[in-house]
């Protein structure tokens, strides 16, 4: 396993930033998720979170953090210390995604911008495995990694004051799904029937980080079908173990 | 019971906020003036993880069917029982059926009620803080009911108030810490921030305030990081937002300040217009 010069910085009086590389990539992902992993191992109980990003970590602390640096070097050790045994399971998650243009509002610009008809937007989209980097912006958003490079789509110049719960937008180099209602500038391609986030379930969020996601085309039809299941609590989620 | 009559402009229940789910990207909330909202608790004897109504503003209204001790602290917002004027920051009885009225602010933004226990609102992943996707509700609307228990007190009427230090509400000065992109800053770049009086735009909320002047800047955008209440963000439009109590788990813009606690807190009874500057110090 590669191992990296990480960075530590202070941030703020309650924090400290631990950072990798700048970049997107998979060894940096499982780096991180592996220092995680050792740090909750080590169940030290001032601690209140460990935040996952990209290329970082924050650790946020219960208290004041009086002497930075020896809390600095505690981190250190865990990092250096031998991997841990993870028992943590990861899965690969078929998520059901229509993209009928009743849902998929922007394919048309899309499709006219980049010369790409909507069929084969739609299979692009739909045809890699996307690796689940970590969970923000709202609750139960997943950074995706993985886009085909040439469906790579600006950002609208205004954001929408409104794009519905379970819209599939692209943004830039990305692509996610919008968890609640929310304001938002992606280009929206499509719709899921999935919930992304369910505050009474013990796991409020089903998937995290090192988690896989693919995107099964449905058509309207079936998106029905599964959201009335979704919301009458029958639907299980269709998922696959993967190797650790 | 406590009825709502009038909602006001923006109220919500609040306590110390939520905490462990930032890594499924819940925001941690709470009371945005958290200083002030202990204090109601302290005062009353309560826990200090009791919620309490984050009252913003002005014009709230609501009735108390049922005995308790309130104490209202954080903003005067000009608070009346059944029409007659009511102190800050002491503890005073209730009848069942009283009254109370928020009217013209007179220092500050937001005013807390704390009721004897706290209000027993549900809690979600460990707190009661309001939030938009995680509560059921996310505002207080008129005729809402939001329960207390009955708290019969033998203590008479007359309690003594809390002085509280004027600097909290009028203070123009905003204590930072460097933040994690602090170094991308240019010396210039550096003075401008600390020298520059810096009034709040009217875009401003629990989840940030944005700021009217500019610091013009050419950084490139960053990953996605974490990002905690009072860090102050510069955009590539060389806006300044500074986070609040609600706001997002992460984001894309350099960290370059981080409030103390304190400043938060002060910065929480300020609005629209309002002036202030950063004082940097040392970590």
């Amino acid at each position: 396993m590669t191992t990296y010069n990480l960075t530590y910085k202070p941030f703020g009086k309650y924090a400290i930033l631990i950072e990798w590389p700048s970049k997107i990539d998979e060894n940096i992902l499982k780096d991180v998720i592996n220092f995680k992993n050792k740090i909750s191992k080590n169940n030290i109980k001032v601690l209140v979170d460990v935040i996952n990003t990209y290329n970082s970590l924050t650790v946020l602390y219960n208290f004041t953090i009086k002497n930075i640096y020896s809390e600095i070097l505690v981190l250190k050790a865990i990092y250096e210390a031998s991997s841990v045994e993870n028992s943590i399971k990861k899965y690969c998650w078929n998520i059901p995604v229509c993209y009928d243009q009743k849902f998929g509002i922007d394919l048309v610009e899309i499709s006219a911008s980049k010369k790409i008809n909507v069929d084969e937007i739609i299979q692009r989209h739909s045809g890699v495995i996307y690796s689940v980097y970590f969970i923000g912006f709202l609750p139960g958003f997943l950074y995706l990694g993985g886009l085909d490079e040439s469906l790579n789509f600006a950002r609208k110049g205004k954001p929408r004051l409104l794009v519905e719960k379970g819209s599939v937008g692209i943004g830039g180099p990305q692509t996610g799904i919008y968890p609640q209602n929310s304001a938002g500038g992606w280009n929206i391609i499509g719709k899921s029937p999935i919930s992304f986030f369910n505050r009474s379930n013990k796991e409020p969020c089903f998937a995290k980080s090192g988690d896989k996601i693919r995107f099964v085309p449905v058509g309207l039809n079936e998106f029905e079908q599964i959201k009335s299941r979704v919301n009458s609590g029958s639907y299980k989620m269709e998922r696959k173990l993967l190797d650790a | 019971m406590l009825k709502i009559l009038s909602s006001g402009f923006y109220t919500t229940i609040q306590d110390l906020g939520r905490f462990g789910y930032g890594d499924i990207g819940v925001p941690v909330s709470g009371a945005m003036d958290l200083y002030s909202a202990k204090l109601g608790n302290h005062i009353l004897g309560n826990n200090h993880v009791d919620a309490v109504l984050e009252i913003t503003l002005s014009k709230f209204s609501c009735r108390f069917d049922k005995e308790t001790i309130i104490c209202i602290s954080g903003a005067d917002l000009s608070p009346k029982l059944n029409d007659n004027n009511i102190a800050l920051n002491t503890a005073i009885n209730i009848d069942k059926g009283t009254v109370l009225t928020f009217d013209t602010p007179v220092y500050g933004v937001r005013s807390y009620l704390a009721v004897k226990g706290g209000f027993q609102t549900q809690k979600i992943l460990g707190s009661r803080s309001f939030f938009n996707g995680v509560t059921d509700q996310f505002l207080i609307k008129k005729n809402d009911i939001i329960p207390f228990e009955k708290f019969n007190s033998n203590l008479g009427r007359s309690f003594s108030a809390v002085k509280i230090n004027v600097e909290h509400f009028n203070s123009k000065t905003i204590t930072v810490y460097k933040g994690p992109e602090f170094g991308l800053l240019s010396k210039e770049q550096q003075e401008k921030l600390t020298n520059t009086e810096f009034a709040i735009s009217k875009d401003n909320s629990r989840m940030g305030y944005r700021l009217e002047e500019l610091i013009p800047n050419d950084f490139q955008s960053m990953l996605t990081s974490a990002v905690l209440p009072g860090t102050v963000q510069l955009t590539p439009s060389g806006e300044l937002i500074v986070l609040m109590r609600d706001g997002q788990i992460t984001g894309g813009y350099p960290r370059i300040l981080q409030l103390t606690d304190t400043a938060i807190n002060i910065l929480a009874q300020k609005t629209t217009k309002n002036t202030f500057k950063f004082k940097v110090i040392s970590i």
